[in-house]
């Protein structure tokens, strides 16, 4: 995966040296808010020549876009974050601070720049997440890779492109306005002459930044928008790809932590004597942190099991059953996300109106490898391996530990083994430097997966709280909406509902101290699984309640066009007829938006009545992400979602006591398996003028909502609660 | 307390000193420096860990070492033969069946003990076999495909 610069080794060590160098001094990838400051001259010496194109997010406008909508207000880097070069071998390096964790964007951005630059995709080396070869990049998450940093890519690539042609000019004779590229070539179109991209790399040391070349329109698009399989393929069925856990330093030592019971629990004494009879082992105390060093994993772990903890648990406050009432109890004052109209007039014109209570579990990220890391540090330079989402916030925390400048540190991201917004936080990173530092040798850290259970930062529990009514004629005539918790990603209808409120209480996956009795953080869409859920089975229940198809009702209560296409197109492909629920089908249907794409789900579900189980048996899942440019990657998402989103729909939830975390492993937390896949079927509409958006956040949101309500169509029985274990499915249908 | 194992491993003899009560897993990629074989549960429930010893599919990281003493390992880098890759490894490729690609060598020792046994298994009979390793990524579908690819191999 990882192709360093030809020539200079690495660009890292020479920019420790350049930093100190004054005013003058060479720092290409500074802090975010650092002033432009580089020199030329020196930066293509680091790099190793060719032809570099520098460029930055900010010149992408859908990030200006995204972050003014959001309201963040931020600094955009001032200096560029990232960069393509054409080697002098006519190799096309990209380098990036975004991760590959399964989402395929290794894949994908590598064809973008094959495609504006006209060289086969072969030729396209990536190298991503490494602190001391790439510019800042802010973390991989949200679905942004593609739909915020891909057009600057493609920019970038385009830019590269035009120095090509004029390089080419000039070294032809030719006009270029009568050149042409493809496949690392350029040529007269109507003559003989043609020089390759390396040979016009020879010798050359040009920087250039954005200046406004075009980039291709989709017309033109030869691999754009073609399915591509997966480039790191190969390396991973053959065991070669490395992972955090799977690198190796001389002298390293494996760390197992003493972890205490419960969060919040505050250790008295700790013996550590019968650990050290394992024969190689350090015993490393320092304040409330104790672990066992061993060159061998399994043998620390031995040691670690000899250590004898006495903790003080504070009383347990809440539990997995009491914990939405404590929520209602502590929620935030309430933010309106998005209101129109008047809800006491549209209360006056509903012939019916629908109360309802959602409520949504913790959700563990359950990624197959554990948070892993290795920490070296040599002098005042520390290097570290992760699985990481967020290679530079660990750099700067590493640093801060140390007392080293950020520069010092140096983070590589090998391939991760799942994230799913669960490894932005890097504890175990942290872990690692600070036991490397004080055993003074290279510190693994693996957590088991009990400490994985124990740290995630989970998708926090939420309740959502909807009063919307409908007219005689089954039109919505107002909605008031309130998402406790889950915050307001998915939260804000899109319907044509003339009288609307919505309103977030806290404002998300963060929360207030005493809000949760543990960690909770983003879960792959974060808060739009919960959102979705909630509306679009309330959506269902007023379609029941005005006696009429969903899929019709929806229809009629929807102006917003992209849906409607989404939903129709779902619907094609189910073979969706119209009947009133519940039609004893087992049929559901599902919409919504996120990261800006639009996804319709529809599902066919057979509910055992004796023993409550619920078997999805097919789902059609239907997505409007604008320009896809790579259609299989982009169905690989779709299947993988829709295969997790099983889990947070029908088992998973993190059940504690207090702090005490009662699920440690695959056992009593149940992920989908091989026995629960249904038949999956995916469209992708075309929109190929539009710019692309996320693909791997959005087909997970309608999971919950279209499982909910094709149990719904099955049996009558309403769901109001995630998962839809068997115990709450016979107790919905005792309620009938 | 180190005593002298020896087996086969990926097909060629290896003997080693090594604690005997050592975990298969951990020996394996520590000592003999195969990290194809991954640990994601240690308790035998996720799968990721799989070998093959003796045609059967195992959970390393429940074995002790001295439980393969004479016997035949193979793990996911002895599947390729001189750089061609197994008729799995070729299918999971082809038919992308994995994401980010840390339960693959395990879901592909696992598919190829069904092989070993049952070489035209039944949609049915390769989701049995399979439902006790894990993906988190949803790559379920395609690793079925891959698996009934593989197996359409002469």
């Amino acid at each position: 995966m990882k192709r360093e610069p030809k020539g200079q080794g690495s660009v890292y060590e020479e920019c420790l040296e350049l930093d100190g160098a004054g005013p003058n001094g060479v720092r290409p990838w500074g802090e975010r808010r650092s002033p432009l400051r580089f020199d030329r001259r020196q930066f293509l010496q680091l790099v190793g020549g060719g032809i570099v194109v520098c460029f930055s997010l900010s010149d992408s406008l859908a990030l200006q876009e995204g972050e003014r909508r959001r309201g963040m207000g931020r600094a955009l880097p001032q200096d560029f974050n990232a960069f393509l070069r054409i080697g002098e071998d006519g190799r096309v390096s990209g380098f990036t601070g975004k991760v590959e964790y399964g989402q395929g964007v290794i894949t994908s951005l590598a064809q973008m720049l094959a495609e504006e630059l006209d060289v086969p995709l072969e030729s396209v080396d990536m190298t991503m997440g490494d602190t001391g070869l790439c510019p800042w990049d802010q973390g991989t998450f949200g679905s942004m890779t593609t739909r915020i940093f891909g057009p600057a890519f493609r920019a970038a690539a385009a830019e590269a492109k035009a120095v090509l042609v004029e390089l080419a000019a000039e070294q032809l004779q030719v006009p270029k306005e009568r050149l042409k590229t493809k496949a690392g070539v350029v040529y007269e179109e109507a003559g003989q002459k043609k020089v390759t991209y390396a040979e016009l790399a020879q010798g050359k040391k040009i920087l250039r930044h954005l200046k406004g070349a075009a980039v291709k329109t989709p017309a033109d698009f030869a691999l754009v928008g073609k399915p591509v399989s997966r480039r790191d393929a190969r390396e991973k069925v053959t065991g070669q790809a490395k992972y955090a856990g799977d690198v190796k330093e001389p002298g390293l030592l494996h760390a197992r932590i003493l972890r205490p019971p419960a969060h919040g629990a505050k250790l008295i004494r700790a013996d550590t004597s019968g650990a050290r009879e394992i024969e190689g082992v350090q015993i490393i105390e320092d304040g409330e942190l104790i672990a066992v060093l061993h060159p061998y994993p399994d043998l620390a772990e031995r040691a670690l099991a000899n250590i004898k903890a006495q903790y003080d648990r504070p009383a347990p406050t809440v539990d997995d059953k009491t914990i939405f009432d404590h929520l209602l109890k502590v929620a935030a004052q309430g933010a309106t996300v998005a209101e129109g109209g008047n809800l006491a007039e549209g209360r006056n014109t509903a012939h019916q109106v629908l109360d309802q209570t959602y409520l949504n579990s913790y959700v563990s990220h359950a990624p197959i490898e554990t948070h892993a890391a290795l920490a070296k540090i040599e002098g005042n330079k520390a290097t570290l391996w992760a699985s990481t989402q967020t290679p530079f916030a660990l750099r700067d925390a590493a640093a801060a530990l140390l007392g080293l400048p950020a520069q010092n540190v140096r983070v590589i991201t090998p391939y991760i083994g799942g994230a799913f917004g669960g490894k932005s936080n890097n504890q175990q990173a942290l872990e690692a430097v600070r036991l490397a530092k004080l055993a003074g040798k290279p510190v693994q850290v693996v957590w088991t997966r009990a400490e994985e259970f124990f740290y995630d930062t989970f998708r926090p529990a939420a309740v959502v709280k909807i009063q919307a009514g409908v007219t005689e004629s089954g039109l919505i005539s107002f909605w008031d909406y309130g998402v406790y918790f889950a915050g307001e990603r998915g939260a804000a209808q899109f319907y044509n509902i003339p009288h609307h409120r919505t309103v977030a209480y806290g404002s998300g996956w963060t929360a207030a101290p005493g809000s949760h009795p543990f960690a909770t953080g983003p879960w792959r869409a974060p808060g739009n699984n919960t959102n979705s859920f909630a509306r679009e089975s309330h959506i269902d229940m007023l379609a029941a309640k005005a006696g009429m198809d969903p899929v019709e009702f929806r229809l009629k209560n929807l102006k917003d066009e992209r849906m409607r296409r989404v939903l129709q197109a779902a619907a094609r492909k189910f073979g969706w007829s119209a009947a009133k629920t519940p039609s004893q089908r087992g049929y559901g249907v599902a919409c919504g938006t996120d990261a800006n794409s639009y996804v319709a789900h529809m599902a066919e579900v057979a509910v055992d009545k004796n023993t409550g189980n619920v078997r999805v048996k097919w789902v059609v899942c239907a997505q409007e992400m604008g320009l896809c440019v790579n259609p299989e990657g982009a169905r690989l998402q779709m299947e993988g979602a829709i295969t997790m989103g099983l889990g947070y729909a029908l088992s998973e939830e993190v059940r504690f006591q207090g702090g005490e975390i009662l699920d440690s492993n695959f056992d009593t937390y149940t992920i989908p398996r091989f026995s629960w896949l249904p038949e999956i079927e995916t469209v992708i509409l075309d929109a190929k003028d539009s710019p692309p958006q996320g693909g791997g956040e959005p087909p997970i949101i309608c999971v919950g909502a279209v499982i909910a309500n094709a149990v719904f169509d099955a049996t009558g029985a309403r769901l109001l609660q995630l998962p839809m274990t068997p115990e709450r499915v016979k107790d919905a249908l005792s309620r009938i | 307390m180190k005593e002298t194992i020896g087996f086969s491993l990926n097909g060629k003899p290896v003997s080693f000193e090594v604690d005997p009560d050592r975990i298969l897993l951990w020996v394996l990629r520590y000592d003999l420096g195969l990290t194809g074989t991954k640990y994601g549960c240690g308790e035998g429930l996720c799968g990721a860990c799989t070998v093959i010893v003796d045609g059967k599919a195992v959970r390393s990281c429940l074995l002790q070492v001295k439980a393969v003493a004479g016997k035949a390992v193979t793990t996911i880098e002895g599947l390729a033969k001189n750089g061609e890759l197994h008729p799995l490894q070729k299918a999971f490729v082809e038919q992308d069946a994995l994401q980010c690609g840390y339960c693959t060598p395990g879901m592909i020792m696992h598919a190829y003990s069904l092989l070993l046994n049952t070489p035209r298994p039944t949609r049915s009979q390769i989701i049995e076999h399979m439902d006790g390793n894990l993906c988190r990524c949803g790559a379920h579908k395609r690793i079925i495909q891959a698996i009934q690819t593989a197996a359409k191999e002469p």
